[in-house]
């Protein structure tokens, strides 16, 4: 799937806040059109991780490749000019302004009207549908449209039509389907798979392994900081990926344990420990 | 919070190829202006009404109104972009005294030149909001918090300073006739020239918050400031930029208002606060930020002083007019959550 070189690529990055070590040896990588599913429970430094890659955050060890070559990003703004994009799990998107507006928040076009710099309104509006539509949302066709009056699966893919648009490679989406609804979510998927078409290198991190399976060609599980697992599309069944998330405890197990309990107490299920 | 909403009032569309679409009924709808529009036409026809036989309609009675309006208007305005952005400014209070003094202790007291002592009134307001924006944005303290301690450090200060400098809390100051008239003279029968520096403010102002790129900024560090930030956008001065600008409006206010009375007094205007801030809200401003018009500030503006000022020229008790404020913020409050809905559930049905 993958076309041989990786835009990205992480290699044992260890990331530590004073005496905490948050993040052991990481080592990934994503190619160009390959999407890769970062999976992990919360609190297993998947946030850290994410802003590692968009560069809020340096390593402490290790380092970060693009295109094969060492990089270190100064910051946010680095990262976002070597086109590196993060769209959050409410997609950066302001719900009362306009999708055109929305869609080129920081680098409005203008025209010149006399001496002034005017927000060339038709020519963003124009733009913005067309870019949305193309990525197959096609319920948006008014760019004067508030952002809020959207559903949230619309906004998260305006955000990432945004990305595309202005020439991201490497797109970070956080729990993007985290919020969503079924339907919604469903929705971002296609995106997800469309911005993947389109050569980018996709890290998609979820703890919906339903939502991974259903984009992801590569997978890595992350425990308290270190990845657990590695592995490509079809490796594994969804059980083992919930099993591995779940810290090693078998799920099976779990759902043993619960129907032998229900079993000797008239059906009911064990009271969870207060 | 479309382009078409700052021609929501008068003026129309400048680009003459949009006017088609500019005025469909969503885009009006839509607008936070339309609500504000609607409540001035209100008020004014009622006490139009009441006042027909009272001069209310006379160039006496809307010169009064007007006149009150441009300086609440002009600190109105400034205030309102820091709403929208999500902040807060009620130093304008201190400030307003600040630089009345400034400028008549420099060129009155001291009879130093009028334009240096309108430079150094304009300083003290970039400075005060200088100050404000940088511990806004250096500090998590709320700026309802940081300007209303600067209110009043600056309320003091200009006190004390003004004992030590001339030894008294007020002065006066004569202009010469050119800045008199400039600054401070009457116009067709009775507007203080304050008013067309409003209307020349407005115009700016639209074209900053509408038409100009910064404007997208504004609204989106009322809308979400981490995405903002993410967006590129340069957070920190753009909000000192805010709190500069509307405490050097609010200084300009002072010094218009020394030159037109010819003598400035160093107590705080607390009333001033309050003016500009049920200004912005009748205006159609959310308090949480992120939406708003200069049109609706205009009308929410001109609203008040008509409730205020424009009372006397009619039969209704004058000592109802605060009541009448009162009702209107609340109405409009209640209003403005409407108009909020309608917007974003709102699709032009455009082929």
């Amino acid at each position: 799937m993958s076309s041989g070189n990786p835009v990205i690529e992480l290699r044992s990055v260890d990331k530590s806040f004073g005496p905490i070590d948050v993040l052991h040896e990481i080592s990934l990588k994503v190619g160009e059109g390959e999407v890769l599913c970062l999976l992990g429970d919360n609190g297993a430094g998947k946030s850290t991780l994410i802003k590692t890659l968009a560069g809020v955050h340096q390593p402490t060890r290790g380092e970060i490749l693009m295109d094969g070559q060492p990089t270190t990003f100064s910051g946010p703004r680095d990262a976002q000019a070597r086109g590196i994009a993060t769209v959050h799990q409410f997609g950066g998107t302001y719900p009362l302004m306009s999708v055109g507006r929305n869609f080129f928040m920081g680098v409005e076009p203008t025209r010149n009207v006399g001496p002034f710099k005017v927000f060339d309104r038709e020519k963003a509006n124009r733009i913005a549908v067309e870019e949305v539509q193309k990525m197959g949302i096609t319920r948006i066709t008014d760019g004067d449209r508030l952002v809020g009056g959207l559903s949230g699966g619309e906004r998260q893919s305006l955000a990432i039509a945004r990305a595309v648009h202005f020439g991201a490679r490497v797109l970070i989406l956080d729990e993007p389907t985290a919020a969503l609804g079924v339907k919604q979510a469903a929705h971002v998927l296609r995106i997800v798979n469309e911005a993947k078409r389109r050569g980018l290198a996709v890290i998609f991190i979820t703890h919906q392994v339903m939502h991974a399976m259903a984009v992801g060609d590569h997978f890595a599980v992350l425990i308290r900081g270190a990845i657990a697992a590695d592995f490509r599309k079809g490796d594994k069944t969804r059980e083992e990926i919930a099993d591995l998330m779940a810290g090693g405890e078998s799920m099976a197990d779990l759902e043993a344990n619960i129907e032998g309990y229900m079993e000797t107490h008239d059906g009911h299920p064990p009271q969870p420990a207060a | 919070m479309t382009d078409t909403t700052s021609q929501g009032g008068p003026g129309g569309s400048p680009s003459g190829e949009e006017t088609a679409s500019s005025f469909s009924l969503g885009d009006l709808m839509r607008s936070p202006a339309s609500g504000a529009f609607m409540g001035l036409a209100m008020v004014f026809i009622v006490f139009a009404i009441f006042g027909f036989q009272r001069n209310f309609l006379s160039v006496g009675g809307v010169s009064t109104w007007v006149n009150f309006a441009s300086t609440v208007g002009m600190i109105a305005i400034p205030v309102g972009f820091l709403m929208i952005a999500g902040e807060l400014d009620i130093s304008t209070g201190a400030v307003l005294p600040a630089s009345a003094m400034t400028v008549a202790i420099t060129s009155g007291y001291y009879e130093m030149p009028i334009l240096l002592g309108i430079f150094a009134s304009l300083a003290v307001g970039a400075l005060i909001g200088f100050i404000n924006g940088m511990i806004v944005t250096r500090t998590q303290v709320p700026s309802f918090i940081v300007t209303l301690a600067t209110l009043f450090a600056v309320a003091g200060l200009t006190l004390t300073l003004s004992i030590v400098f001339i030894n008294t809390t007020q002065t006066s100051l004569s202009a010469p006739d050119w800045a008199k008239n400039l600054f401070g003279g009457r116009l067709l029968g009775g507007f203080r020239s304050s008013v067309f520096w409003w209307i020349a403010m407005i115009v700016g102002f639209i074209y900053f918050l509408h038409k100009s790129p910064w404007g997208n900024w504004v609204f989106a560090l009322g809308g979400d400031q981490e995405s903002a930030r993410n967006a590129g956008i340069p957070v920190q001065r753009l909000k000192i930029g805010l709190f500069m600008l509307s405490s050097t409006s609010t200084a300009f206010a002072g010094v218009l208002q020394t030159i037109q009375f010819n003598a400035a007094t160093s107590q705080a205007n607390f009333g001033m606060i309050f003016n500009t801030i049920i200004a912005c809200v009748v205006g159609g401003l959310l308090l949480t930020g992120g939406f708003g018009t200069v049109m609706g500030i205009v009308f929410g503006t001109l609203t008040l002083a008509v409730v205020q000022q424009g009372i006397g020229y009619t039969e209704i008790d004058r000592n109802l007019s605060f009541l009448i404020i009162g009702v209107m913020l609340l109405i409009a409050v209640l209003m403005n959550d409407t108009f909020r809905n309608l917007a974003t559930s709102w699709s032009t049905k455009k082929k």
